[in-house]
């Protein structure tokens, strides 16, 4: 690159005055730099990334020596005797993240369809605006909320279902809740993106307002509502203070969908700051599976994506 | 440009970092358990307006103190639960009882009035292993032949996060009952088989007070200024006990440091008539070895004045203060510290 600017401009600039022939080839100086330092930025994030990487795997391998695959098969978690299973902070963070997607997409796929093709005028602008306001609601507000309101109200109405209140449903719920927002303002935006011809002559033809959603505006932007859903599942997977204030926070593994149990994020939380030894260790292997994991989904969403808008492209 | 950044920015943390160290001369670093916080730091506020030497105590939990002092980056640590002898020469350090504390069990079920509802050990190590499970069962009533027992679930309520309480209450459960100690143990975090993890004392205060039939543990500062129903409980005595200042100091009393390797104690589950059956000394832990001597006598300046004159603080925030014996036994024990000179730090 700098080598062209350089030739271009002996070349091309060889009647301009020294002055500006000075300040010419200043500028291209300086456009030399401008790249080198975003090509630094782009590469920073990827050695940061690695850096994490990197120092995950250091400071869990101690724990990964030691119990290997029992780490993997241990039904519990028990600290105090050095018995560390994976399993039932694994089990906890996968389940409550899709009960949160099973919830949330229909929602907000609902209201993104409503904003876009149903809501008069008026209430549009207010209603989008209040579903972004959710989305900025600190996650410690929804704990409290889950564990003062939500969890009361769900032993109240079921106590047979939840009979403390808390537990993996519930965080589920919490997450739906959390994510609703973030799925909701992806889909609205990409549906909006929808040329308006494409509707009117689906409406043309006769078709029903559930016709034109379900078989014209939906199909047509699946790629950009795969990309709201994943980043939704991304925040619901990582999700650590609502989680914990609602998860029960059970170390045993129990593999019902309204028992008491934990997630990774909520486990770490709660014992990283009294932990040493051993325990840390494998606290930070837990880390690195929970990276690991939103790497997969993350993939696989991509991969999902990459399907599907090249089918609609 | 670049290099003419980083020259700024590292002078200007050098400058910085020399500031701190000059600030260190009037101010005492510490770090740990969270447990005794409140009444560490209501001691620095009076022990600054009196000597003008401030107190730097860090809260970050006892796994954290105990980090921190081997790692020598604070003066003292601070841990709920003790250290071992081997584990204290290990890392060359002391440790001694600052101040006391009492853990309680609080509970919420309909039909039972606060105050009126007594168990012992072995039955509320069952309920914490999910074997009883209904407020009627007959462990339970026989305790409590006067009660009228409704039929509601129990819900046990546990600190999720690692914690001196979390210790303190496994350590009673373990010493009463030999299937707890089996299956469960004792220890900071623990799996509880059973019920339902709440975050610090606050969370669990509020899981029990929403759940009809839930029991829990928080430390007694905490249940008394938020006027929790708290259990009564039989003691190793076989006496029922309330839970109050009284009963904490007759545990404390009976307990034997002298004869406590490294003052090794836990105060559970402890002898006498009016002993409440979960209490608990805070600790202080120090190297033997100090690098930085004035720091060390500044730091057991303030742990002296506060064993002299700290006493009706802490009470008056509902913790037990330690005995004037113990007290003098652990101001001869800092004889022990001795600076980079080989000399003892502490000379009264």
């Amino acid at each position: 690159m700098a080598t062209t600017n350089a030739v271009r401009t002996e070349s091309g600039l060889g009647r301009l005055s020294d002055a500006t022939r000075k300040r010419l080839q200043r500028k291209a100086q300086i456009d030399v730099w401008f790249e080198r330092v975003l090509y630094a930025f782009a590469f920073a994030v990827l050695l940061l990334l690695g850096a994490i990487i990197a120092s995950l795997i250091v400071s869990s391998w101690p724990a990964i020596q030691r119990y290997g695959l029992d780490f993997f098969t241990e039904n519990r978690w028990a600290a105090n005797v050095e018995v560390f299973g994976a399993l039932p902070a694994i089990y906890g963070t996968l389940l409550t993240s899709f009960i949160a997607i099973a919830i949330a997409v229909p929602i907000s796929f609902g209201i993104a369809i409503f904003l876009t093709e149903r809501c008069p005028g008026f209430l549009r602008q207010p209603l989008g605006t209040m579903i972004e306001l959710l989305a900025g609601i600190p996650s410690i507000i929804y704990g409290m909320w889950g564990m003062e309101v939500l969890a009361p109200l769900l032993r109240t109405w079921f106590p047979s279902v939840f009979p403390a209140g808390t537990g993996l449903a519930t965080a589920g719920i919490i997450l739906a809740v959390m994510i609703i927002p973030f799925i909701t303002a992806v889909s609205r935006d990409v549906i909006n993106t929808v040329p308006s011809v494409m509707r009117e002559s689906a409406y043309g033809l006769g078709c029903t307002t559930w016709e034109v959603a379900r078989r014209v505006t939906l199909p047509s932007v699946k790629g950009g509502l795969v990309g709201g859903v994943v980043l939704g599942l991304g925040r619901a997977l990582g999700e650590t203070m609502a989680v914990t204030f609602v998860i029960g926070n059970n170390l045993f593994l129990n593999t019902t969908l309204t028992g008491q149990g934990t997630s990774i994020a909520a486990l770490i939380a709660n014992q990283f700051s009294e932990s040493d030894g051993n325990q840390r260790s494998a606290l930070l292997a837990l880390g690195l599976i929970l990276f690991l994991i939103t790497f997969v989904v993350l993939a696989i969403a991509r991969y999902l994506l990459r399907n599907s808008t090249g089918r609609h492209a | 440009m670049l290099k003419h950044v980083f020259s700024t920015l590292i002078s200007g943390s050098m400058v910085l970092g020399v500031a701190g160290v000059a600030h260190a001369q009037d101010t005492i670093t510490g770090a740990g358990a969270t447990f005794p916080y409140p009444v560490y730091s209501q001691w620095a506020d009076a022990y600054q307006d009196d000597s003008g030497i401030g107190l730097n105590y860090q809260a970050i939990g006892s796994g954290g103190g105990i980090q921190q002092i081997v790692a020598k980056t604070v003066t003292f640590g601070a841990s709920d639960a003790p250290m071992t002898k081997e584990e204290l020469d290990e890392n060359g350090l002391m440790q001694w009882p600052m101040v006391m504390g009492g853990v309680v069990a609080a509970f919420h079920v309909e039909g039972i009035e606060g105050g009126s509802l007594t168990l012992d050990g072995p039955t509320l190590a069952e309920i914490y292993q999910g074997e009883i499970t209904n407020w009627d069962d007959d462990a339970i009533a026989t305790l409590n032949p006067d009660v009228d027992l409704p039929d509601t679930q129990i819900t046990p309520v546990y600190r999720a996060e690692g914690s001196g309480t979390n210790f303190l209450f496994t350590h009673y459960l373990s010493q009463v009952s030999e299937s707890f100690a089996n299956t469960v143990g004792e220890g900071k975090s623990v799996a509880w088989p059973a019920g339902v993890g709440a975050k610090a004392n606050a969370g669990v205060a509020s899981q029990i007070a929403n759940t009809n039939g839930a029991i829990g543990y928080v430390e007694y500062a905490y249940a008394a200024q938020n006027d929790l129903s708290l259990v009564h409980l039989e003691n190793q005595a076989g006496n029922v006990v309330e839970p109050n200042m009284d009963s904490f100091m007759a545990a404390a009393s009976n307990a034997d440091w002298e004869e406590a390797p490294g003052m090794y104690l836990v105060l559970t589950n402890q002898p006498g008539d009016d002993s409440w059956p979960i209490t608990g000394a805070s600790f202080i832990l120090m190297h033997k070895q100090v690098q930085d001597a004035d720091a060390a006598r500044q730091a057991l300046e303030f742990f002296d004045w506060a064993y002299t004159n700290g006493n009706d603080m802490a009470q008056s925030l509902d913790y037990v203060p330690m005995p004037e014996n113990v007290a003098e036994m652990v101001r001869e024990s800092w004889g022990e510290i001795t600076g980079p000179n080989g000399n003892a730090v502490w000379n009264p």
